[in-house]
């Protein structure tokens, strides 16, 4: 495993274009093209304040940055780097902005989420997109970039869109059964879409492309529902993370319950593996106590790690969220579908320290991760299935089947991965610090000996 | 129960321990009593008569014979019936007595039964007591709780109340807030309005775009209007792919369904075969024999129908599957069920058919497979047989001829040609050991010469010391040259390195040890045990190709390898050249 130098970075914005031919980094003001392979510079471009969001088009051929507070969308283009485009929201403000799957319409999302207005790169003109509804993920564009569907709030009542991105002509409009949506996805197939609602409620509403209502899954009443779902990238599977510590996983054609993971305190599961991260101070001389060594700061944080193999049972490190504060940090927030649908790693809120990685053809528990801090982030290799995750201190980890790695980062100055993304070729990861970045490359073929 | 009548059972022991005692205070009390009758004076010289006659009636009252009768007239009493009577009398007083101790004893036994009695009365009466009270503090009991239950009856009562209240509440509350909220929500949104109003109508800072010059589309078309015609053909694409999606299910169902289906009809196939074979060992019972021939054939129809029915996908012969395979799956399990049960019998240690069935079929196995043994044995007999016969007459009967192919035979030509060197191997050893032990004994006198010699020099020598000096050159000549003959063979003698390379090296024709006599069976052994491969260099170098393309194993095997080749080496340099030429 190898690691290129340190590149500077602000807000986290760092993304590898969707060929996987470079890299754009924003640096304050200034986004940085580089060439993936080499590292080096090939594009600078100036905008016109700090860049608070950026996204690569589907081609891979311009890049936009956002600027929220002014109101501003900048795209640059690759292959003209004289070409400039400048979109201004005006007094109306900006919240959120993105490509359409084109790559030739920018969506931007203004304050109060007032309306949605798609700008076209290729006639200037401008569209509206009326009453967009504020909530977890209100728009979604189907995997194959044909359709979009949006959540509307009008009179009270939920409702949801679906158009066609091409020409943006609306082709469904219906309303949904939802006490108050909080999101919707669409199946990898593009043929489902999964709506939910907010957490106060646990309902899970199933929608065919032309507005069919497939069937409604809900698991309990009254208690906090939904809080996390996804699609397997097979579209078999939909999982389900919710408020009482259990993910479900729905299946395609009855949309019934196949199965629930439960995260207990206690792993009594015997075919489970648990990897506990172990950290191991390196014995610290009274010489080196001095404020030479200290100043350094690299040796505090060089703190060695490795993983053990705890034999069951196990009692995980549980947190007891508080009662009185809205959100409780309980319950299933994040979900991953390995590449090949054959893995499901998980978090639970009030274990944040602990992923767990379920087996999906054998709807069983295969590993826990136990770390000594909170996980910040993790993410499956779009090729292979392995995960990688970070928890906010200098080190990677990583977790495939064959077993558990933990990576010392080994750059000066305490480089602390606050989150990972990976080339889509799976090749390479690209580490984000607080102000720095770093990739880090996979030798692969030792990996798959 | 049993304790009291321990108790009592005690107490009789007791009792009968404490016999003598009241046989002695009866004892005590009859001595005064006797006593009382010497003093009484119940007749006197006057009143004999009535006395007489008094006891006679109370003899004859006791059923007694009289003492005296007036018939006799005499009014001498007699002696003997009054003895008789007396004799009589004490008897029934001993047996009074008896009776008395009898019934003192049977007394005791009853007073300290009713003691007991007594004592376990009083007990039993505290017990009662005791139970009385308990009842008592129980009832108490009963009642608090009961009092109790009557007031959670009533807090409960009041609970749910309050929760239905609070429901209630709860209920009011949540159509309250939604209510709000829809009204706030109409607000915000009214507000939403005017601000977009108030937006669109102000004329500075209005949004806009700046484009260098406007880009082509991704696809390179360009846009179409938007009409009717767009519009339907959106609801085609979106109801192609919807269909392309429900197509590639359907294929994969179909897949699947057939999958199972397979799955399902090895099954079925298992099941029959499993079934029919048990219903052949069970057509030798008579008593469901036609029943059985019926199901059977039954079965086999049923089977046959849902052969067919894997190819036509309709209901009906779905239906005809499932209902099949249902009902051998009854019947495999109403079967395995009755397995079970007779497993569970065998398993009782009942000598029931099954078992003896079991047995009979374990006999017969085993019968078989003695049986088998027996052939096995008696085929590896004659091969013995045979292969001694060749061994000892390789050509004397046609049979043997027959059977040794060409093959054997240009073995056996071999072997005999072996056999002609080695013999003659043997005859050119036993002319060199005969050689070598006529050299030894040569050596031996040459020896003793030498010593001889030497001693006579040593003499000499010591004599030149002395005066007389004269006689000793002559002798120093013949002395020197039994010195050199002896080194040779001193230094042939004391280094055993030397000796072994002469042997090793083999190919010389001075035999110098007797060891050498030892190597020609052992090479008649080698070259028996490494026939085939013996010629010249050949197996040295195919040895050499193994050791090369077993370089990527680091295991034993290149390691026996190279100890094969040791001995090869050894055997090579052990033969000599001749010899493995002619070999």
């Amino acid at each position: 495993m190898n690691f290129s130098e340190v590149f500077k970075q602000s807000n986290q914005l760092c993304k590898v274009s969707p060929d996987g031919k470079y890299l754009a980094t924003c640096v304050q003001y200034r986004l940085v093209v580089r060439d993936v392979e080499t590292l080096q510079i090939l594009q600078l471009y100036t905008c016109l304040d700090q860049i608070s969001h950026m996204d690569w088009s589907s081609d891979s051929l311009f890049i936009l940055c956002a600027m929220y507070k002014r109101g501003l969308v900048q795209v640059w283009s690759l292959e003209q780097p004289d070409w400039h485009c400048k979109i201004d929201e005006g007094s109306i403000g900006l919240v959120s902005s993105r490509w359409s799957p084109d790559g030739r319409h920018i969506l931007n999302t203004t304050e109060f989420h007032l309306r949605v207005t798609v700008w076209s790169l290729c006639t200037k003109a401008v569209s509206y997109i009326k009453y967009p509804k504020a909530c977890q993920k209100g728009i979604d564009f189907s995997r194959d970039g044909c359709y979009m569907a949006l959540a509307e709030r009008r009179d009270c009542k939920d409702f949801v869109s679906v158009f066609v991105c091409d020409d943006w002509h609306l082709l469904r409009h219906f309303e949904t059964e939802t006490q108050d949506l909080a999101g919707l996805e669409w199946s990898p197939n593009g043929c489902v879409l999964a709506v939910w609602d907010s957490c106060l409620e646990y309902k899970v509403l199933l929608y065919s492309l032309d507005g069919r209502l497939l069937s409604t899954y809900s698991a309990y009443e009254w208690s906090l529902g939904v809080k996390s779902v996804t699609w397997s990238p097979s579209s078999q599977f939909l999982a389900i993370g919710s408020y009482d510590e259990k993910v479900r996983i729905l299946n395609h054609i009855t949309w019934k319950k196949i199965t629930q993971f439960e995260h207990p305190a206690t792993i009594n599961n015997t075919k489970a593996v648990v990897y506990k991260e172990v950290v191991k101070r390196p014995a610290v001389c009274s010489d080196d106590l001095s404020l030479h060594n200290i100043t350094i700061g690299n040796t505090l944080f060089n703190t060695q790690s490795k993983y053990e193999i705890c034999p069951t049972p196990v009692q995980l490190p549980v947190v007891k969220p508080d009662p009185d504060r809205a959100n409780p940090k309980i319950g299933i927030s994040t979900l991953a579908f390995s590449s090949d649908s054959r893995y499901l790693a998980t978090k639970n809120d009030n274990m944040a320290s602990v992923v767990w990685v379920w087996d999906v053809q054998k709807m069983s528990l295969v590993a826990v991760l136990e770390q000594t801090t909170a996980v910040r982030c993790f993410q499956w290799d779009p090729r292979r299935p392995r995960l990688a995750l970070c928890t906010g201190n200098t080190k990677l980890y990583l977790w495939s089947p064959a077993g558990c790695v933990s990576v010392q980062v080994p750059t000066e100055g305490g480089f602390q991965v606050q989150s990972l993304n990976w080339h889509c070729s799976g090749d390479s990861l690209i580490l984000l610090g607080k102000e720095q970045l770093c990739l880090c490359y996979m030798d692969n073929d030792q990996e798959d000996k | 129960m049993p304790e009291s009548s321990s108790e009592v059972m005690d107490i009789r022991s007791s009792s009968v321990e404490y016999r003598p005692s009241p046989l002695r205070q009866f004892s005590q009390s009859s001595l005064p009593l006797h006593r009382d009758y010497m003093l009484s004076d119940f007749c006197t010289e006057h009143n004999v008569q009535e006395c007489l006659s008094h006891i006679n009636q109370e003899v004859s009252s006791l059923g007694l014979p009289p003492l005296w009768t007036e018939a006799s007239g005499s009014s001498e009493m007699k002696v003997v019936p009054v003895l008789n009577c007396m004799y009589d009398l004490i008897q029934l007083h001993h047996r009074g007595l008896r009776t008395l101790e009898n019934m003192e004893v049977e007394q005791l036994k009853t007073s300290s039964n009713v003691d007991f009695l007594q004592l376990s009365s009083t007990h039993l009466k505290e017990q009662l007591e005791l139970s009385k009270r308990e009842n008592t503090g129980l009832l108490e009991r009963e009642r608090q709780l009961q009092l109790k239950v009557k007031t959670l009856q009533n807090s409960l009562k009041t609970e749910k109340e309050e929760v239905q209240k609070l429901q209630n509440i709860i209920a009011s509350r949540a159509s309250q807030y939604n209510h709000e909220m829809k009204r706030k929500e109409r607000e915000f949104n009214k507000l939403k309005e005017r601000l977009n109003q108030l937006l669109a109508d102000k004329k500075e800072k209005k949004q806009a775009i700046d484009v260098l010059n406007s880009i082509g589309r991704a696809d390179g078309k360009r846009s179409l209007w938007k009409t009717v015609k767009t519009e339907a053909k959106h609801e085609g694409e979106m109801y192609k792919t919807l269909l392309s999606n429900y197509d590639t299910r359907q294929r994969e169902l179909l897949l699947e369904n057939a999958e199972l289906k397979k799955v399902l009809q090895q099954m079925k196939k298992d099941m029959v075969s499993i079934l029919s074979s048990r219903k052949t060992a069970l057509r030798g019972d008579k008593h469901q024999d036609a029943g059985k021939q019926v199901d059977a054939e039954e079965e086999e129809e049923v089977f046959d129908s849902s052969k067919e029915s894997v190819e036509l996908y309709c209901d009906q012969a779905r239906e005809k599957l499932t209902n099949s395979i249902r009902l051998q799956w009854r019947r495999l399990k109403s079967h395995v069920e009755r397995l079970d049960s007779q497993a569970s019998l065998a398993q009782m240690g009942e000598n029931t058919n099954s078992d003896a069935v079991a047995r009979e079929t374990h006999e017969d196995e085993m019968d078989r497979l003695k049986l088998e043994i027996q052939q096995c044995k008696d085929l590896i007999q004659t091969q013995q047989h045979l292969l001694q016969q060749q061994l000892s007459s390789p050509c004397d009967d046609e049979t043997a001829s027959l059977l040794s192919d060409c093959f054997m035979l240009q073995e056996k030509e071999r072997f005999r040609e072996e056999w002609k060197t080695l013999e003659e191997q043997r005859k050119i050893f036993e002319r060199e050991r005969r050689n070598f032990t006529e050299a030894a004994i040569r050596l031996s006198h040459e020896r003793k010469d030498f010593e001889d010699d030497r001693a006579l020099w040593l003499k000499h020598q010591f004599l030149s010391l002395s005066p007389f000096a004269d006689s000793k050159k002559p002798q120093m000549s013949k002395s020197k040259s039994a010195f050199s003959i002896s080194k040779t063979e001193v230094s042939a003698e004391t280094d055993p390195e030397k000796l072994i390379k002469c042997r090793s090296g083999a190919t010389s024709p001075i035999p110098r040890c007797v060891q050498l006599t030892p190597p020609p069976t052992d090479d008649l052994h080698r070259t028996l045990c490494l026939m085939p491969d013996n010629r010249s260099t050949k197996p040295k170098r195919k040895v050499e190709h193994v050791e090369e393309s077993q370089i990527s194993f680091n295991g034993n095997i290149p390691v026996q390898c190279k100890q094969w080749n040791d001995s090869e080496d050894q055997y090579s340099h052990l033969l000599p050249k001749e010899k493995t030429s002619s070999i």
